[in-house]
């Protein structure tokens, strides 16, 4: 059998599974994107060769289970808690990279307290944070997330912003806090901003690696089955009518971070 | 070790520290400040880690990702402050991790006052969060009972895999006595084979470990069923190997009082004084205030004719006074609130009164 060197290989390995993710199926919905934005994490953890010492904390809602579906060590945080829980595993485990993923619910209503402060120390955590713009796992209620006019099982007539408020944008309040060191907002509605947002989270990750401070990527997430679309129409829900009112960009890159991304 | 003048708060803090405390989240509340101030300082010095948290919710739950990492870990506050932290502890009991918890207790409801109390018996005792679980519970009444049940508290949640607090008023918190502090434990660095440290710290012969998870989630109601049936098993262990108590006089006691913490302490002199005048009268003071010392109460309500409990708040701990003792003798109560603290001369009087009430109940008995 004649051996061909590697870049003579005809076949080549484009797909895998990664390490990181564990062979089973998950519980979300068809179309969800939560399983988009696992696969991604999972991938940088692989990538960067630390899914050794990656601590994972599960938020309360779609994610629950996120668990189960990371092959890492992993805690299941109350709801919202999931930034004070990482931020003790961190402090008593400083080599490890630890991570929380959240929904808005989770993160940006009943945990906020706990997210801001988090991040106003500037702790050395990596938030992914799913903006589906509505609470999934009780069944479709207001999320300080939905979008005005946004009907849902407790704004049966449309979230109305005189009496519940703006949709809470989370990754431009978190680009003024000083501790945090990466706030950024990507969409995972096609495959061009899927790959975009495997980026930022891999930079959100080396931010912590490097021991900079806080990094939080906020990640525009499609809830088909609340939203009470098809998968298809559900990302183009995402794609026109939240990306206008959570618009996509880079909040806030610390220069460490970015000469770093300039370099490659 | 020669004894030292210690203020109560600052004597636990310190305690703990050498009984092994690598990380301690807490929130500034009247009157337990002293242990937060007291940390911030010992900790960072020793290398291990102190923070102040933004609220008692947040450090319960820091306290929460500590204790899966598999450290020894404490925080400590007061009354409305617990009632913010119920929500971890809760947690904490539902994925077992130990934890370790100091609540000097002040008056409520509310806002409540500052002022020395015993008004949580109850939230801490019966109800330290949602579901069937209780933490074990240490109430001591000197300073230096406080050092040793510090020391005794993180052996107590470490081979129990539980939540333990060590209660006391705001006297005992506040209080100056000479006592005398424990050597500075060795400490191991180990952590147990549960907990989250990342897999490489557990990687043995170059192979990949199990990831381990710490969490409360059982969604199958009989898996949920067959937890709860481990935890029960589990307390009803505590409850055979960890009751705690004092007692003094009981040996010809006609009346029996009862009391934890500063109200122990004043009810201890009262009963003393009132031996000196031939009352025949015992003292009996529960440190475990779960699990509760109810089979020895029991004992003593075969040979005792009245029991007088004594606490400061309206009643709390007299209910489980009232079902060890049983039906049988009568069981009566002194109570103070809001930061009031009976006075020695009340308790004697109440105890004579208790008296003379329990020996006419008998010549009516005889009739
Ligand atoms: C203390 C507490 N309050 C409420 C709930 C109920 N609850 C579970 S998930 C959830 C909302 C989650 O929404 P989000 O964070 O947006 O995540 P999603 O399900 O949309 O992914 C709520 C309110 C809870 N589990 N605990
Ligand atoms: S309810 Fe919505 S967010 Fe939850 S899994 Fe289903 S589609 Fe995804």
């Amino acid at each position: 059998m004649v051996m061909l060197a590697p870049e003579q290989q005809l076949e080549k390995l484009v797909y895998e599974r990664p390490s990181s993710l564990e062979m089973c199926h998950t519980h979300y919905c068809p179309g969800c994107t939560h399983g988009v934005a696992h696969r991604l994490i999972a991938e940088v953890i692989d990538e960067l060769g630390i899914q050794e010492r990656t601590i994972l904390v599960a938020p309360v809602g779609c994610a629950v289970f996120a668990y189960n579906y990371f092959n890492v060590d992993a805690a299941e945080a109350a709801h919202g808690r999931a930034p004070a829980m990482a931020t003790g595993i961190k402090r008593v485990n400083p080599n490890s990279i630890v991570f929380t993923y959240q929904g808005d619910g989770d993160l940006a209503s009943i945990g906020l307290a706990e997210a801001v402060h988090a991040a106003s120390r500037g702790e050395q955590l990596t938030v992914i944070f799913i903006n589906n713009a509505i609470y999934g796992m009780t069944g479709g209620q207001m999320a300080p997330t939905s979008l005005s006019g946004q009907i849902t099982t407790s704004s049966p007539n449309g979230r109305e912003v005189l009496s519940t408020g703006q949709p809470m944008h989370v990754a431009e309040m978190m680009a003024g806090l000083p501790g945090v060191v990466y706030s950024v907002r990507r969409s995972l509605h096609d495959a061009r901003h899927v790959i975009q947002a495997k980026q930022a989270i891999k930079t959100a990750f080396e931010a912590q690696m490097q021991g900079l401070g806080f990094s939080i990527v906020e990640l525009l997430s499609s809830c088909p089955t609340n939203w009470g679309l098809n998968p298809l129409d559900a990302v183009h829900w995402v794609r026109d009518q939240m990306i206008p009112v959570f618009p996509l960009g880079d909040y806030k890159v610390a220069d460490a971070l970015q000469s770093k991304r300039a370099r490659s | 070790m020669a004894k030292e003048l210690l203020k109560g708060n600052v004597a636990i803090a310190e305690a703990a520290v050498r009984a092994g405390c690598e990380a301690y989240f807490g929130y500034p509340i009247t009157p337990q400040t002293e242990l937060l101030e007291h940390m911030s300082k010992r900790m960072p010095e020793l290398g291990r880690v102190f923070l102040q948290a933004e609220s008692e919710v947040a450090a319960v739950n820091m306290v929460y990702g500590a204790a899966s990492a598999g450290v020894r870990v404490m925080t400590s506050s007061s009354s409305p402050g617990i009632s913010l932290m119920q929500e971890g502890f809760s947690y904490i009991a539902g994925s077992e991790v130990p934890a370790v918890v100091v609540d000097v207790m002040r008056g409520g409801p509310g806002l409540g006052n500052i002022q020395p109390s015993q008004s949580d018996y109850n939230q801490v005792v019966k109800q330290a969060g949602h579901g069937d679980f209780h933490p074990i519970v240490l109430a001591p009444a000197t300073v230096q009972e406080a050092i040793d049940l510090m020391t005794l508290s993180f052996d107590l949640a470490e081979k129990y895999r539980t939540l333990v607090f060590l209660v006391l008023d705001g006297a005992i918190g506040q209080l100056m006595e000479p006592a005398e502090l424990p050597p500075m434990r060795e400490m191991t660095g180990l952590r147990p084979s549960w907990a989250l440290t990342g897999q490489d710290k557990r990687r043995q012969n170059g192979r990949l470990p199990d990831k381990n998870i710490i969490t409360s989630i059982h969604m199958s109601a009989e898996e949920l069923h067959i937890f709860n049936v481990h935890l029960q098993n589990k307390l009803a262990a505590i409850e055979a190997s960890e009751v705690r108590y004092e007692e003094n006089f009981i040996e010809d006691a006609e009346i029996i009082v009862v009391a934890f913490g500063t109200a122990g302490r004043v009810a201890s002199t009262a009963v003393k004084n009132l031996r000196k005048a031939n009352v025949p009268v015992g003292f009996f003071r529960p440190i475990t205030l779960w699990p509760f010392p109810e089979q020895r109460l029991a004992q003593l309500a075969d040979r005792a004719k009245a029991f007088l409990v004594v606490e400061m708040n309206a009643g709390q701990m007299f209910h489980d006074v009232r079902e060890a003792v049983g039906r049988s003798v009568p069981v009566e109560f002194l109570g103070r609130m809001g930061g009031l603290m009976p006075f020695t001369d009340e308790i004697e009087q109440e105890i004579r009164t208790v008296w003379r009430r329990s020996e006419v109940l008998a010549l009516h008995r005889q009739q």
